[in-house]
């Protein structure tokens, strides 16, 4: 029992990280029907830039808490620009392409992406500076770290900030009309361009913190870090039901769970399958996903 | 379309401002301190070459090109001309010939890239079956490729069958393959099925990495036998193994050309016209009577075929497989040589092969940027020439272009 409650405290971690992810994915599909195949290479940068940030603040002495803070705002403020700049440059000048043409554009980027940080960070895992944060307390026999604390709040806080921000605002009500309907939205005088933009910045913004966390639960990051994370959270985003912000958050937090107790219970070789062949039970059975509207023809 | 001079630097100083900000920070925050130097190199480079674009963009907007353009045009008109009054079969059979004389005039080295040249044109034209003409997008593509491998070696090793047995054998395992992978991704369509074939694509390969009593796991196969063939040695038969990179060279060219004659036929068939139709719309198609699941099933699998044929190969030339042969990078790269070919086209395929294999080898320097210039190129492309570099003749209007 007491493994479970570990294995569940862990899947609570990991879950909420690919949550951050997967709706990444969910909202630029919801309001452009694209896969951004270069997002999970966004969520690499961010770990890159909580790495290099966190270094230097820590090597000017700052108290850890503070380093985490800026580097995480900084690092999210760079995925912003880097998803704007993709989408300025690979997204949109293929908006009346056939979609196709939008899919290997954004497979191509994620290479590019992703050899970039490789030429620039070079081919070998970087370490975060293992003094960060350390410890942690016990709960019975179940271990909880400090690090695991400051994932979970970071992404609980995100995940309301973003609530906020999509529901309350008049921002938040722009993305959800062009979402629905980008002639319409655009009659009633929603520039579409700048939302898509947003959308993109907002994103990679939660990708960026995902990609911090992520790298500060394992230590180090590396290049390719964003690949397999990267389809995980689409998983999730399809298993939410694509398009739906509640259902990306819902299916983030499964999909952790399962990879968590997949392998604590059935095999740690195997854990990356188990995400996969989720994916493809769900877009088989129930393509709409756990809180996807319905949907026609063009998405599916 | 021209674009106002001002517009045009206007965006440039933005554009180059941002791309500062994107590539500062990777290079010139370090933990001993801040600096500029590197960055600031690698930087003015770009903004010098982009600068000269947009200088040339705008001369040839004005037209001071003209006395140059014009002359080039028309001899470029007169050689498409000239070439297309040579007969199809004669420029095949010019090119053809070339491929069988190649080995004499060149050294090891040529020999082994052509060799690698020709296993990714059989990929490249299996995948263009499944992409280019059913139009279904698959980044697990390499899967097969890694089927096909696996199978010629463990048969090879634990059972000594041959080559030229296994052949078939691989082939139909694939396409066994093909049509599992295939059966539950057909009722999704577009983008679900490229993330579910990639998924497919890992799931493979997971296997084959972690299946230690049957694959050896990562540390792969040893011990695959090369092709072999029976050769008159003075007056009695003998057998030989064809472990020459010569014997080796003929071997993959037959079965390269095998699977453009394949390919070709396939293009002009019933079972290709109704690929054809499922591409350009599926429920058009399954109105006019076209079973949509049985076609696409077909596609799959027959694009899987020619990635177990290449596996087969590649496993006896190499003697040796590993998990690590098998990734989503290979995966890309394949869609890469049908897409910047042009996807449907043959020749385009392999023009495709020949570019994304001979130029790294060419530029062994720039080794490192391979990949990353690979995958600019390929977003590039998309924009600027999506049909790719030979584009697929085809009649009527296309969807894509209604769209």
């Amino acid at each position: 029992m007491d493994f479970f409650f570990q294995q569940l405290v862990n899947g609570i971690t990991l879950g909420g990280v690919y949550a951050l992810v997967a709706l990444g994915y969910t909202m630029v599909y919801g309001i452009i029907q694209l896969i951004n195949f270069a997002h999970g290479e966004i969520f690499a940068a961010g770990g890159y830039m909580g790495v290099i940030l966190i270094s230097w603040l820590f090597a000017q002495g700052y108290p850890p808490f503070l380093c985490l803070g800026v580097a995480l705002l900084l690092a999210m403020g760079y995925c912003a620009l880097l998803a704007m700049a993709l989408e300025k440059l690979a997204y949109k000048p293929l908006r009346q392409s056939s979609r196709l043409s939008v899919l290997l554009s954004a497979l191509g980027m994620s290479i590019f992406l992703q050899n970039g940080l490789m030429l620039t960070q070079g081919v070998y895992d970087r370490a975060y500076p293992g003094e960060m944060v350390q410890g942690g307390f016990e709960v019975g026999t179940v271990m909880i770290s400090y690090m695991q604390i400051i994932i979970v709040a970071v992404t609980v806080l995100l995940l309301v900030a973003l609530n906020l921000l999509v529901f309350k605002t008049r921002i938040g009500k722009a993305m959800r009309a062009t979402a629905q309907d980008k002639t319409m939205s655009g009659l009633v005088g929603i520039n579409s361009g700048r939302i898509i933009s947003i959308t993109f910045a907002i994103g990679a913004a939660l990708a960026a913190a995902a990609g911090i966390m992520v790298g500060l639960y394992y230590g180090s990051v590396r290049y390719d870090m964003g690949f397999v994370p990267g389809i995980k959270a689409f998983s999730a985003a399809v298993l939410g039901g694509i398009g739906n912000i509640t259902g990306a958050m819902l299916g983030g937090l499964i999909i952790g769970m399962i990879e968590v107790f997949a392998a604590g219970y059935i095999s740690s070789e195997y854990k990356d399958v188990f995400a996969f062949i989720i994916l493809i039970a769900v877009l088989y059975f129930m393509p709409t996903g756990i809180m996807g509207e319905n949907v026609d023809d063009t998405r599916v | 379309m021209t674009i106002r001079a001002s517009k045009l630097w206007f965006g440039y100083a933005v554009a180059m401002a941002w791309f500062y900000v994107l590539l500062w920070p990777l290079l010139g925050i370090k933990a001993a301190g801040l600096e500029f130097a590197a960055s600031f190199a690698i930087w003015s480079k770009v903004a010098v070459a982009a600068a000269i674009c947009l200088v040339l963009y705008q001369v040839k907007q004005a037209g001071a090109f003209n006395f140059l353009t014009k002359p080039t045009e028309r001899v470029g008109e007169a050689a498409s001309a000239a070439f297309r009054r040579v007969p199809t079969w004669l420029s095949l059979a010019v090119v053809l010939a070339l491929a069988v004389i190649f080995p004499l005039f060149t050294e090891r080295y040529a020999h082994d890239v052509a060799i690698s040249i020709l296993v990714y044109i059989i990929l490249g034209l299996g995948l263009n079956i499944v992409v280019g003409m059913a139009g279904l997008l698959d980044l697990g593509y390499i899967a097969f490729f890694g089927v096909g491998a696996y199978t010629y070696a463990l048969l090879s090793v634990h059972f000594g069958l041959s080559f030229w047995l296994c052949l078939p054998i691989a082939a139909s395992f694939s396409a066994l393959a093909g049509c599992l992978i295939g059966y539950p991704t057909l009722r999704m369509r577009g983008d679900y099925l490229a993330i579910v074939t990639l998924g497919f694509g890992e799931i493979v390969r997971i296997v084959i990495n972690n299946w230690m009593s049957l694959t050896n796991g990562p540390n792969g196969v040893l011990g695959i036998k090369p092709p072999g063939a029976y050769w008159f040695n003075g007056a009695s038969l003998e057998h030989v193994w064809l472990n020459h990179l010569e014997q080796l060279y003929y071997i993959i060219l037959a079965l390269a050309v095998f699977t453009v004659l394949a390919v070709y036929r396939l293009n002009y068939s019933r079972i290709g016209r109704a690929f054809e139709a499922v591409r350009e719309d599926q429920t058009a198609a399954e109105l006019m009577g076209v079973n949509t699941l049985r076609i696409k099933l077909l596609a799959y699998a027959l694009g899987a075929v020619f990635g177990g044929l290449a596996g087969t190969f590649f496993a006896a030339r190499m003697q040796f497989v590993s998990p690590e042969s098998f990734t989503f990078i290979e995966s890309a790269m394949v869609l890469a040589m049908v897409v910047l070919g042009g996807m449907g086209s043959i020749p385009g395929v392999i023009l495709g092969a020949v570019a994304l294999i001979a130029l790294p080898e060419v530029f062994r320097g720039f080794e490192l940027y391979r990949m990353f210039v690979f995958g600019g190129v390929m977003a590039a492309m998309m924009i600027f020439r999506p049909k790719g570099l030979w584009p697929a003749k085809r009649l009527g209007a296309r969807s894509e272009e209604r769209e």
